[in-house]
């Protein structure tokens, strides 16, 4: 078996998550070759076939483009699985390989199975396994679902010398904005999520995380209701964090908050819901109204 | 110009999920269905862009399924689009997102569409690649997951979310197809006139087997919750209670509370 790894890199560095692909690969005991549009000087760790095509004259997101030289990539390895990460550049480009292939495509891979492939749905409260029809199959994999592999050495490289634009003009990256928080740091994290119900609630969770000497986290619905300021935003979008005590007030646990937070060292979750996707990672899943539960252990804490 | 959106229906996410018969989708019995979140913010996009372009722009709303998903199509309507197109496909669950994708673009590929609308995956399945299969199906330009979306003159100017915050800005010509990200702006609320008003636009009702073609490329074989990992202490019953034994946990379990 073969697969066809898909390199990230972004603002002129090789991603660190170009090593889970190598996890996959590992998992699924396949041969790999990898293609990464980059850099000479950015080479990952990886002793095989390199396809190495210029970011600085192919553009770091030129999606007409990177599905071209991944085509004719295809045509020399005729892999059986051609494999990205599912994030902003793999999610968005991987279909467009699948359909100019016609074959399979399976998003956002957590597990291998038989013959096949574990991905979640219903907001990451179930499970599907889905087997694709076709010989060959494009595979997304979940951020963090297989273990980074590096395994060293210097790649064989192959220049790939394809240029020409697409439908898309890249304009330039705007910087995340400034965070007047840095939750990094912080020991104990008290985070509202959606289950909160409304602004004005807000304090009764800051509370608890004042109460505790912590700072307060939230959730992406939360701050993109502009309840909670984005620079307290944790997620794959926001802040990655791994305090030492995570309290989870009325958050679900979409896989994007999931992969910010579930490092921490202890996690508390609260919510009424008791198959919330949260519930999986939690210590402690405390099945209760948020808006009751924690003024309570506020008002027990502050004690 | 011509503007579509593409929405789907799925149940609320707080429900619990039971396998149906085959074992291979959610059990629909006493599911509640609503409008997918995220064609939410697509639907409000087309509606802004709607309204800016004002006299001579048309706005259609699409949705396959079976009869429920008029219920969004007409929020739809309501919110403001023009007319709607119901896709009939009382098994339209059971089709992998090649198929789904395939009958949208037969659906589209004559009538002249300069922007097409979608969310960037929907909250059951969660795919993400209806869209971007679309836009390579009928040749349109794509981009995906926008936060910030802008028209001028033929030309979109959108803004994608990346990892850590970052944002890419990218330019492109119609015809052109995006997939929105929560965020990108506030979905109105229907308004009662505005309802009232929606019930006269027409809903176009197409049975799916005039547009479907393809075979599907995946297979689902199960549906089921995921393996307990186990370790995680749930409490539930008295609130007084369970603040007690949790403060007695993070003593015991952590070094925060002393």
């Amino acid at each position: 078996m073969k697969t066809l790894l898909i390199g990230e890199y972004r603002e002129g560095k090789l991603l660190e998550s170009t090593y889970e692909l190598l996890g996959f690969a590992g998992e699924l005991g396949a041969e790999t070759a990898m293609l990464l549009v980059g850099s000479d000087n950015q080479l990952p760790a990886y002793g095989g076939t390199l396809y190495l095509a210029d970011a600085a004259t192919c553009g770091e997101y030129n999606p007409d483009l990177h599905k071209k030289l991944i085509l004719e990539v295809v045509q020399k390895e005729s892999p059986d699985y051609i494999v990205f990460l599912h994030s902003s550049y793999g999610w968005d480009l991987a279909p467009r390989v699948a359909a100019a292939l016609k074959i399979a495509k399976i998003s956002e891979v957590i597990a291998i199975t038989d013959g096949g492939f574990e991905v979640g749905c219903c907001n990451a409260k179930m499970r599907r396994s889905v087997k694709p029809v076709t010989a060959k199959a494009v595979v997304t994999i979940q951020a963090g679902a297989f273990t980074a592999k590096q395994p060293g050495g210097t790649p064989d490289v192959h220049k790939l010398a394809a240029t020409g634009g697409g439908a898309l003009e890249f304009i330039g990256y705007e910087p995340a904005e400034k965070k007047d928080v840095d939750l990094g740091k912080a020991e104990i994290i008290v985070s509202a999520g959606r289950g909160v119900g409304k602004k004005d609630n807000i304090p009764l969770i800051q509370a608890l995380a004042t109460a505790l000497g912590g700072e307060l986290g939230a959730s992406r619905p939360v701050v993109d209701a502009e309840w909670v300021n984005h620079s307290h935003q944790v997620g794959t979008t926001g802040q990655t964090v791994s305090p030492k005590l995570y309290i989870a007030c009325g958050i679900s646990g979409a896989i994007q908050h999931l992969a910010g937070m579930k490092k921490s060292d202890f996690i508390v979750a609260i919510n009424k819901d008791k198959d919330a996707p949260i519930g999986e990672i939690a210590d402690v899943l405390v099945v209760a109204d948020v808006m009751q539960f924690v003024p309570a252990l506020t008002a027990k804490v502050a004690k | 110009m011509k503007l579509l959106v593409c929405i789907k229906q799925v149940p609320d996410l707080e429900s619990r999920f039971k396998p149906n018969a085959e074992g291979v989708w959610y059990n629909e019995t006493d599911l509640a269905f609503r409008m997918n979140e995220y064609d939410e913010y697509a639907v409000e996009q087309a509606i802004l862009l709607r309204e800016k372009l004002g006299e001579g722009a048309e706005l259609t709303v699409l949705s396959i399924g079976p009869d429920r998903v008029v219920e969004a199509i007409k929020k739809s309507l309501a919110m403001g689009c023009d007319n709607a197109a119901h896709i009939q496909d009382p098994a339209a669950s059971a089709k992998d997102p090649w198929q789904i994708a395939s009958v949208i673009a037969t659906y589209a590929k004559d009538k002249n569409f300069d922007i097409i609308f979608t969310g960037m995956q929907s909250q059951d399945r969660g795919s993400a690649q209806v869209g971007v299969t679309v836009a390579e199906l009928l040749g349109f330009g794509c981009t995906t997951t926008i936060v910030g979306f802008d028209y001028d003159n033929g030309t979109i100017t959108a803004k994608r979310e990346l990892e850590g915050g970052i944002k890419g800005v990218v330019k492109l010509k119609t015809p052109a197809l995006v997939t929105c990200q929560m965020g990108l702006n506030v979905p109105r609320y229907p308004t009662l006139p505005n309802i009232m008003k929606a019930k006269k636009k027409e809903i176009t009702v197409i049975p799916v087997a005039e547009l479907q073609a393809e075979e599907p490329l995946a297979t689902t074989t199960s549906f089921h919750p995921p393996a307990k990992k186990g370790g995680g202490i749930v409490l539930e019953g008295d609130v007084g209670d369970m603040v007690e034994k949790v403060i007695a946990i993070l003593k015991d379990k952590t070094a925060v509370l002393r």
